[in-house]
């Protein structure tokens, strides 16, 4: 593999690697806090939908990420109620959401625009552009650091530096404020954390709605950065390779960029199976890639490399000691 | 400890659950501009109006069936098997070799090695998580899931490589033997002039489907094993103290739900397509988690809530043919079901409870 063709991929496994991530780190929060969240999916889903609608019909791609922030903040709120409130199962009411946000979604678009469940395609200020760092044009041709900067650090879209900046502020938030070890502390022993006089609930709720908020990012990148607009299904099981990730990088926030940049280059490589063939000389199946993050998840859940073990408290609803 | 009487907790919250679900479901209808009482006069007539109508129905019925009593069994010891649908898959896989492979003389052989077929496929493909969840303690929502997708990638390939037919583009297999392909209910239940069920997929699947439903009711409560699995589900460290071992529970009851999401293969791929095509279960295995939920898990419940589920199938097609609603609304009120009868059970029952001590006082 030459070094362009290299630099190509590496640039392309950033930009599958940003929903990814920021789907990860909503799962984080959400899961240390004890609430077990497999409705990722769907909240991506929904918040594609609804900020790649709202970015078509005003021209503005940050109204649209404001409407899908809302959109996935919506079923987070429905998922507390369920899980929080009303001590449901945590696990029944993400499936809930994902089929909630696969239908609604469609059936609305369907309504709305009337292109058999798509919404128009995105130009221009509906969408969101790369930016070129300071100095990219400049250092362009500079060996070797000149073209990693110019096309793998520079000339992206403002979402994936927010991404990769969310990595450091979760451990800050997690490890470094007082918030973050009540966050970490309601996961594993909600009763200790009610003894002490916090809120089991208001912890837990507050969790769920920077789950919300970081999964609707993540929706609104695949449909108004990722690609201009939005398509059925257009989630793709992203959710569940972020929950994967959450699962592979055992619940902490630099692993969790690891993992998502491993799935990235994973998802790189099979859209770009010729790479392969090149480099290693013998085709690789391309089915093989697009599960290889799944059969890696099973291999570590199985405890093989290392044991995965989860929040402790996760997914048993708190009932308050009468 | 009981405040409400059975009937309530057995009839009186799956059916507000339900009307619940119906009421939004209606009010998405009306969002989109159309009448919801037209919508369901649509979808009676298209569903339950003419024996065409409830050939799919039951068609579509006989699948959740299956897939019900898959998720069913699993919630008794309390797990969660959202993995039919992959279960399902190779169950599909399971059928496609023994009716390609093996030159069956009569259908009825034929049926009984599909099922065995589908039945270890589906039933194997359950064993890995379940072995995963007795010995290792991952847990088998996650893997189950990872499973799905496994799956899928699983029979895409073998769909594209090694079943495909020479020279045809098409990623299915071979149409299986003629000697395999089960009677239709067209087949069975027409006499003389009068074809009754023209056309429609239902057919022999569906009768055991029922005798599936009564072989789990006798397991769950007229068998040692059936009580080891339901005390396990309430109360693991009794079940323990009692001598029941974890690990054979986990194990059995996962691959008789593994062995019954696989089993749903020999109605849609057997029974209807008469081979492997891709994606042949269309979401039938995540269709069984609503359908366990709103059957209190319990095989006659299975079985009214897949009819229940067979007919909004087959309505929604419908629904989808004459009007603007798409068939993606049977996904939403889906969604519905699943989430008034499973995670918001407590929305539903708390009032009611409240209401049943009330009545108890006065």
């Amino acid at each position: 593999m030459d070094f362009a063709t290299l630099l190509q991929m590496l640039d392309a496994t950033v930009r599958l690697a940003t929903p990814l991530l920021l789907a990860c780190l909503a799962g984080l929060f959400s899961e240390r806090a004890g609430i077990f969240d497999i409705g990722l999916e769907g909240k991506m889903l929904a918040a594609a939908f609804l900020s790649a609608a709202i970015a078509a019909v005003s021209g503005s791609v940050w109204l649209g990420l404001f409407a899908g922030i809302g959109a996935s903040i919506a079923l987070s709120i429905i998922h507390g109620l369920a899980s929080i409130t009303f001590r449901g199962n945590q696990l029944i009411s993400g499936v809930a959401i994902n089929f909630l946000a696969a239908g609604l979604t469609v059936v609305i678009a369907q309504s709305w625009f009337a292109q058999g469940g798509r919404t128009p395609q995105l130009s221009g200020g509906a969408r969101f552009n790369p930016i070129t760092l300071p100095f990219a044009e400049a250092l362009r041709d500079v060996p070797v650091i000149g073209p990693i900067y110019f096309q793998l650090i520079s000339g992206h879209t403002p979402l994936v530096y927010l991404a990769i900046l969310m990595v450091p502020i979760t451990w800050w938030i997690l490890y470094r404020t007082r918030f973050g070890l009540r966050l970490r502390a309601v996961g594993e022993n909600p009763a200790a954390v009610d003894t002490a006089g916090v809120s089991v609930i208001g912890l837990r709720y507050a969790a769920v709605a920077i789950c919300g908020v970081l999964c609707g990012i993540a929706g609104a990148y695949l449909a108004t950065a990722l690609q201009a607009g939005f398509v059925k299904d257009m989630s793709a099981g992203r959710g569940y390779i972020a929950l994967a990730a959450l699962i592979f990088a055992k619940w902490r926030p630099w692993y969790a960029l690891y993992a998502c940049l491993l799935f990235g280059f994973l998802q790189a490589l099979s859209l770009r199976p010729d790479v392969i063939t090149r480099a290693l000389n013998f085709q690789v199946n391309g089915q093989l890639l697009d599960v290889l993050p799944y059969i890696l998840t099973v291999v570590i859940l199985a405890g093989f490399v290392g044991k995965a073990i989860p929040p402790r408290a996760g997914g048993e609803p708190y009932v308050k000691e009468r | 400890m009981d405040v409400m009487p059975k009937w309530a907790d057995v009839i009186l919250i799956p059916l507000i659950s339900i009307l619940l679900a119906a009421m939004l479901s209606a009010m998405v209808i009306l969002a989109i501009g159309e009448n919801p009482w037209d919508a369901l006069v649509l979808m009676v007539q298209g569903s339950l109006g003419s024996t065409y109508g409830w050939g799919y129905t039951l068609y579509y019925a006989t699948n959740f069936i299956f897939t019900g009593l898959a998720v069913a069994i699993a919630f008794h010891a309390r797990m969660f098997n959202i993995g039919g649908e992959g279960q399902a898959l190779l169950g599909g896989l399971g059928v496609a070799l023994v009716c390609l492979y093996i030159p069956w003389p009569h259908w009825t052989l034929a049926l009984v090695g599909a099922a065995v077929g589908a039945a270890l496929f589906g039933a194997a493909w359950a064993a890995i998580p379940a072995f995963l969840q007795a010995k290792r303690g991952s847990h088998i929502v996650i893997t189950t899931i990872m499973f799905n997708f496994i799956a899928a990638a699983l029979l895409n390939y073998m769909l594209i490589g090694t079943l495909k037919v020479q020279g045809s583009m098409e990623p299915a297999s071979a149409r299986f033997p003629e000697a395999t392909h089960l009677p239709s209910f067209q087949d069975m239940f027409s006499f003389g002039e009068t074809a009754l069920f023209r056309g429609a997929p239902a057919n022999v699947t569906f009768f055991v489907a029922i005798a599936a439903c009564i072989g789990l009711w006798a397991l769950i409560w007229r068998t040692r094993l059936g009580y080891e699995i339901r005390s396990f589900g309430h109360s693991e460290s009794a079940a323990k103290y009692a001598g029941i071992s974890p690990t054979k529970i986990i194990m059995v009851s996962m691959l008789i739900s593994g062995a019954l999401a696989g089993m749903m293969a020999i109605n849609n791929v057997q029974g209807e397509a008469e081979r492997l095509v891709l994606n042949a279960v269309e979401g039938a295995g995540f269709i069984g988690i609503a359908v366990a939920l709103m059957g209190r898990s319990h095989p006659f419940g299975v079985f009214l809530a897949a009819l229940l589920f067979g007919f909004l199938y087959q309505g929604g097609a419908e629904l989808a043919l004459w009007t603007s609603i798409p068939r993606e609304l049977i996904i939403v009120i889906q969604a519905l079901v699943i989430l008034f009868t499973g995670a918001l059970d407590n929305m539903v029952r708390m009032p009611l409870e409240r209401l049943f001590l009330a009545m108890r006082r006065a």
